[in-house]
């Protein structure tokens, strides 16, 4: 086994993700869109905008992810490019992690780097949790692309899978989205939340990529 | 052991006598505790008065939902190692008949809920949202079933999406328990034996037993229609190609 088809396939996914009209920034027009209509939507309150602030970029950050995930298998199905990888004999999960992670870097990482601006805009305080909260964005991000990842692998053979992958996605992003929102409320319980967070996100890594394998192998077929 | 009950043959000669006797006793069980739950026992003002008669459909309901849920990961994991068709047949049948008690679970849950805390639905209440999450996973495991273009790759992301969800549970079980719990406490399996007065445990339990047996009984019955409609298909393929 060599490691050239996981790194063909992490490189294909890095340049499909600007070619063909910047697809990564499909994802951040999308970002700035809730971020945008939130305020005209709730009301320009200060304080409401305060509060609603970091929880409205988790869902945005989330809706992200999964606006992005429903052709990063689909693709490789139909021009046969899983195939090969997969003659290879490298293992599915591998590329599916390769992938799921090129996905985070191009579209979710540059959510979580912008956050900040965001985050000034509904009317946070600029100062240095701004950027734990970036890492904490960047964090459960990669929890979203893997458990998305599953979910787009799944229906990777599936015409038009936008919906099934929203409705495996969204049981499965729960615990992420609940440590990330309880970490940034500074309520009860938040000083422990970011270790979860962690943890959840590490559980994602760890088991994701399996699911994600078996699902490819099973589309390749 | 599983693989004695691999064989389709096997199993519809048990099931055609097994199904009816749970039926039976399914129907008496639950006649007699919904008899006793709704005009015998006493009404606990503490719970809401009357009310709490709901009791006796959502606590089967809401056992149901997580047996179910559980029943089909296990399914789908034998049926993913050993490729005994009848668990996938299982895991199949059991998909919307667990949806339905999930769904059971929460609306018995919500009119339960309205006259004693005052309101339908309560987001940081963690079992309330544990089955709300658990029915998405049903939901979504028949759409994507529904998806597929074979039976075959219909069994596969099925079990594969069965197995995630089911290792994915203890940890949404546990990030929504972070939030307060509004819920009661569980008061039938406990540590030190049931809290619950007799006089309701009884009627309580007949009604669990109950729904299960019923439960068990609509598995087999649509594992049985699947099976012959896999049959009737194998006779209709063999027609057309002239055999």
């Amino acid at each position: 086994m060599s490691a050239a088809p996981i790194i063909s396939a992490f490189r294909q996914a890095l340049t499909e993700a600007w070619a063909g009209g910047a697809g990564a920034l499909m994802p951040l027009g999308f970002f700035a869109g809730a971020a945008v209509l939130v305020p005209l939507g709730i009301g320009t309150d200060p304080n409401t905008l305060r509060a609603v602030g970091p929880g409205i970029l988790w869902v945005a950050l989330a809706l992200a992810s999964l606006v992005t995930l429903e052709r990063i298998f689909q693709a490789d199905v139909e021009d046969g490019a899983l195939d090969l990888w997969l003659q290879t004999g490298a293992p599915a999960s591998m590329i599916a992690a390769a992938k799921a992670f090129a996905h985070w870097l191009t579209a979710g990482l540059p959510l979580a780097i912008l956050s900040p601006v965001f985050a000034v805009m509904f009317q946070a305080k600029a100062d240095t949790s701004l950027l734990t909260h970036m890492g904490l964005y960047a964090l459960g991000g990669l929890a979203f692309f893997f458990w998305g990842g599953v979910g787009a692998a799944l229906s990777a053979t599936v015409r038009r899978g936008g919906l099934l992958i929203s409705l495996i996605a969204l049981p499965l992003y729960v615990p992420t989205a609940i440590f990330g929102a309880l970490a940034m409320s500074g309520g009860p319980g938040s000083t422990g939340a970011p270790l979860f967070l962690a943890a959840s996100t590490l559980f994602a890594l760890a088991v994701a990529p399996f699911a994600m394998g078996a699902a490819l192998r099973l589309a390749a077929d | 052991m599983f693989s004695w009950f691999a064989n389709p043959h096997r199993f519809l000669t048990l099931s055609s006598w097994l199904a009816p006797i749970c039926y039976a006793l399914g129907a008496l069980l639950i006649a007699w505790g919904l008899w006793q739950g709704l005009w015998i026992v006493p009404k606990d003002e503490y719970q809401g008065g009357d009310i709490m008669r709901v009791m006796f459909l959502h606590v089967p309901a809401a056992w149901l939902a997580m047996a179910s849920y559980m029943g089909m990961a296990v399914m789908s994991f034998i049926w993913f190692i050993w490729r005994h068709e009848v668990a996938d047949i299982a895991a199949k049948a059991i998909a919307p008949l667990g949806a339905t008690w999930t769904a059971l679970c929460l609306v018995t849950g919500s009119i339960w809920g309205k006259p004693t805390w005052g309101t339908w639905w309560q987001w940081d209440d963690a079992r309330m949202m544990s089955v709300l999450f658990m029915f998405f996973l049903f939901l979504g495991y028949m759409a994507l079933r529904g998806a597929m273009d074979t039976r075959q790759k219909a069994a596969r992301a099925g079990a594969i999406l069965a197995m995630v969800g089911a290792i994915n549970v203890p940890l949404i079980k546990f990030s929504v328990d972070l939030f307060t719990s509004l819920h009661q406490d569980a008061s039938v399996i406990t540590v030190d034996g049931p809290k619950m007065a007799a006089v309701y445990l009884w009627p309580l339990l007949a009604s669990g037993l109950g729904h299960s047996l019923l439960f068990a009984g609509l598995v087999m019955t649509l594992m049985q229609a699947e099976i012959w409609q896999r049959r009737a298909a194998q006779i209709r393929a063999r027609l057309i190609a002239g055999d």
